[in-house]
């Protein structure tokens, strides 16, 4: 007998919770106890008084699983309000990663090249590294890592996505 | 304004809210409450002799009652034990609060004496839960807690209270009810929704009432609404395990639960229907058999409070997000608006009595050995001749399916049974929650001779508070379900489910001061379980039953509704792997 597996698609959602403790266990633990799949999540508040926190998860399934990842959400008393960003209409997303590059001679000229081939901007600087700091979606910033490990990468920190649907209304 | 402890803001909101009873177990962080109940005039505390059986004594109240359990306990030790009663209710979306004392706010994280991380552990289990550190917040946080425990769908709630938080005080007034930020449970249906199901209904032929513990839940008022839906339609109703009551048994539409071990007319009226209303019921695998096999040729709605539930396992074509008395109200006001009249149904019917033909909860009797299904079938004659209002409850196995199958119910809320997590060691905790919310009634829990050892200890509770409950072992000396199990799947290698050295039952209700009864044979079964009922106080019935009876009807697990087992005949003592993989 063989595990079978279901074809998965990639789903940017966006959450309003109640900033309280344990929020965030609340919600990533529902993704691990039903077998959910999480490849990013961010959170930060975002009213004055810090009482409502925005979370963005990316997440992948079949559109039934993501169905069911809404609902589920929807359900926990704390969330104010789940919004599928994939399927609510065009919408922005955005993530932001330092990438550290070491090299010397032609490999840094190239690195400079590329990060302004990608509008990335540099940080820091030594005489034999860079980091470089690069907004764009996930493949932008897949990219740009990509070509960087050719050069000389030495290590990445990413933030995750934030997404906001686009047009003067809020979701 | 005067200030209080901690502890009395809890016992303060308790009185407000209604409470009557509490069960629980004390320990070292919940002293102080438990010195604010000392002697307390109304809130009565019933105290248990483990905290497991403190939870499912408060699913026993809850259900019987309609109101919410609540439960005491404290810190690491008290808190983990509860975990499984918890789960419990969040399975079958029983309304509960307990409430656990925590290590002082100051000894959180630093691995104190019975510190064990209640929230963390119980915030998958529970509908939603909190850690009080400020006695200011104590009293909004339970009036929350008792309003998410009891409306939307029903569920466990925990408020961890830790001990310096239950001594320090705090102003306290009644709070006002506040409109919640982010909980609204859907309880109106929308109404394009009622409009095609009724329409659908209207037109259906060969429609079906799949019912579930969500009419229950919804309060007696969904159960009448169900019964009048029903005969103005004229469709038949069946019902999970959960839903049994809500439409009386000896109703003329009925066909008996449907499911692994539901009636053939029930499950065959699934299989061919043109129509599913699927009424709090939620498509479960024990309902459902093989998914690509089910209710093929069917449209389907579904009214779910849960919209989570709408969808998860069973695509449908009309989802309805309500409270199920009001969306049945619903349908039944645009049904009458409409003007429709019940359609001819005859052809449907007479294909129904083909399969009723079948008579699949029929068993062989023989003159040596008590068939079980005959125990509960007399039982229930002998009930239902009382004139008293009877509450059954049940473990965990072969018996909880034989009572399912050869007891009637008539009403909701008097069948207490684990479902969703079918946990040996609920029934006679719940029978004694049950009995404390019931005082008149006969409760009787139907337990199996494995699962009753699970809580036996609560024994000594219900001799405490002279609660007359009764205990009717169907004693089979195995664990039955899982024999049976082993027989149809491992070729009868009864690996450990063999119940070894059993207690002597009757002497052991002698010791807590019960009345002890043995059944060894047929010609002792009526007068045995009359002299149960007649017997004043708590009673346990060893009923010795048929050893190897099996449970029939049986859809095995994967298996179609078509694909149902009737007799032992059937039976081939062996599965493919992914038979065998399945629950
Ligand atoms: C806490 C718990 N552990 C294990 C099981 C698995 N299980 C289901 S039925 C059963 C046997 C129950 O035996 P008994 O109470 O004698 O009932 P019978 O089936 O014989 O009527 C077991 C072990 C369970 N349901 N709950
Ligand atoms: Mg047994």
């Amino acid at each position: 007998m063989h595990i079978q597996e279901e074809l998965n698609q990639r789903h940017v959602l966006s959450l309003t919770v109640s900033n309280e403790a344990g929020i965030l266990a609340r919600i990533a633990g529902l993704f691990t106890a039903r077998g959910y799949n999480i490849d990013s999540l961010t959170v930060a508040d975002i009213t004055p008084d810090h009482g409502v926190s925005r979370i963005t998860i990316v997440t992948s399934g079949p559109p039934k699983v993501i169905d069911q990842i809404m609902a589920q959400l929807d359900r926990l008393v704390p969330v104010h309000k789940v919004t599928d960003l994939t399927e609510s209409g065009p919408f922005v997303e955005r993530e932001l990663a330092l990438v550290k590059v070491a090299g010397i001679g032609e490999d840094r000229i190239e690195a400079l090249r590329l990060a302004d081939v990608f509008r990335a901007k540099v940080v820091d600087t030594t005489i034999e590294s860079f980091i470089f700091e690069i907004t764009g979606t996930t493949d932008k910033v897949d990219n740009f890592v990509g070509l960087m490990r050719q050069i000389g990468l030495v290590e990445v920190g990413r933030t995750g996505v934030v997404g906001l649907i686009r047009g003067k209304d809020a979701i | 304004m005067a200030e209080k402890s901690g502890a009395d803001i809890l016992v303060e909101c308790l009185l407000d809210l209604g409470v009557e009873v509490v069960f629980g177990y004390p320990g070292g962080a919940v002293l102080p409450i438990y010195d604010a109940l000392f002697n307390h005039p109304t809130i009565k505390h019933v105290l248990v002799r483990h905290e497991q059986g403190a939870t499912h004594m408060a699913e026993g109240y809850a259900r019987s009652t309609g109101k919410p359990g609540v439960v005491l306990v404290t810190s690491g030790p008290g808190a983990t034990n509860a975990v499984t009663g918890i789960t419990d209710a969040l399975m079958d979306s029983i309304p509960m609060v307990v409430i656990t004392g925590q290590v002082p706010t100051q000894l959180i994280g630093t691995d104190a004496f019975q510190e064990a991380d209640t929230v963390g552990i119980t915030r998958h289990c529970t509908k939603h839960n909190y850690l009080v550190k400020d006695p200011a917040r104590l009293a909004g946080v339970i009036h929350e807690a008792f309003h998410i425990a009891t409306t939307g769908r029903p569920g466990p709630v925990v408020i961890d209270i830790p001990k310096n938080v239950q001594i320090a005080t705090a102003p306290y007034k009644r709070p006002e009810p506040v409109a919640h930020a982010s909980y609204h449970p859907q309880t109106k249906a929308d109404a394009a929704g009622i409009d095609s199901a009724v329409e659908m209904l209207a037109a259906a032929e060969r429609p079906v009432f799949y019912t579930g513990g969500g009419v229950i839940n919804s309060g007696p008022e969904a159960s009448t609404l169900l019964r009048e839906i029903a005969a103005l339609t004229g469709a038949p109703v069946t019902s999970t395990l959960m839903g049994l009551g809500a439409y009386p048994a000896t109703g003329p539409q009925w066909l008996g639960m449907l499911g692994m071990h539901g009636t053939y007319e029930a499950n065959y009226a699934m299989n061919q229907a043109d129509l599913i209303i699927c009424v709090g019921a939620r498509f479960d695998d024990r309902v459902t058999g093989r998914l690509d096999a089910f209710a093929p040729g069917s449209r389907k709605v579904h009214i779910d409070i849960d919209r989570s539930s709408i969808n998860k396992i069973v695509d449908v074509d009309v989802a309805i997000v309500a409270d199920v008395g009001s969306a049945l109200a619903d349908m039944i006001a645009l049904w009458k608006a409409r003007g429709h009249e019940a359609a001819n149904l005859s052809g449907w019917w007479a294909q129904i009595d083909g399969w009723r033909a079948k008579k699949s909860l029929d068993y062989a009797e023989n003159a040596t050995d008590i068939m079980p299904q005959r125990a509960i079938a007399d039982l229930y004659t002998a009930c239902t001749a009382t004139g008293k209002d009877i509450i059954i409850t049940t473990e965990v196995g072969q018996h909880q399916m034989w009572a399912a199958q050869h007891f009637g119910f008539d009403a909701p809320n008097k069948w207490l049974t684990s479902g969703g997590l079918g946990t040996m060691g609920y029934g006679f905790p719940a029978a004694i929650g049950a009995q404390m919310g019931n005082p008149d009634s006969l409760v009787i829990c139907v337990a199996g001779d494995a699962s009753i050892q699970m809580n036996i200890q609560e024994m000594g509770t219900a001799s405490q508070y002279r609660l007359p409950v009764k205990i009717f072992i169907l004693n089979n000396e195995y664990m039955g379900m899982v024999r049976q199990w082993q027989e149809l799947t491992y070729q009868s290698r009864y690996s450990n489910s063999y119940s070894d050295s059993l207690p002597d039952f009757v002497k052991l209700a002698e010791a807590y001061g019960w009345t002890g009864i043995r059944i060894d044979g047929p010609a002792d079964l009526e007068s045995g379980i009359r002299a149960m009922i007649d017997t004043p106080g708590p009673v346990i019935v060893d009923c010795r039953v048929a050893k190897l009876s099996n449970c029939f009807p049986m859809i095995p697990s994967g298996a179609a509704h078509t694909e149902m087992l009737l007799d032992p005949s059937q039976v081939k003592g062996s599965m493919t792997d992914e038979a065998k993989a399945l629950v």
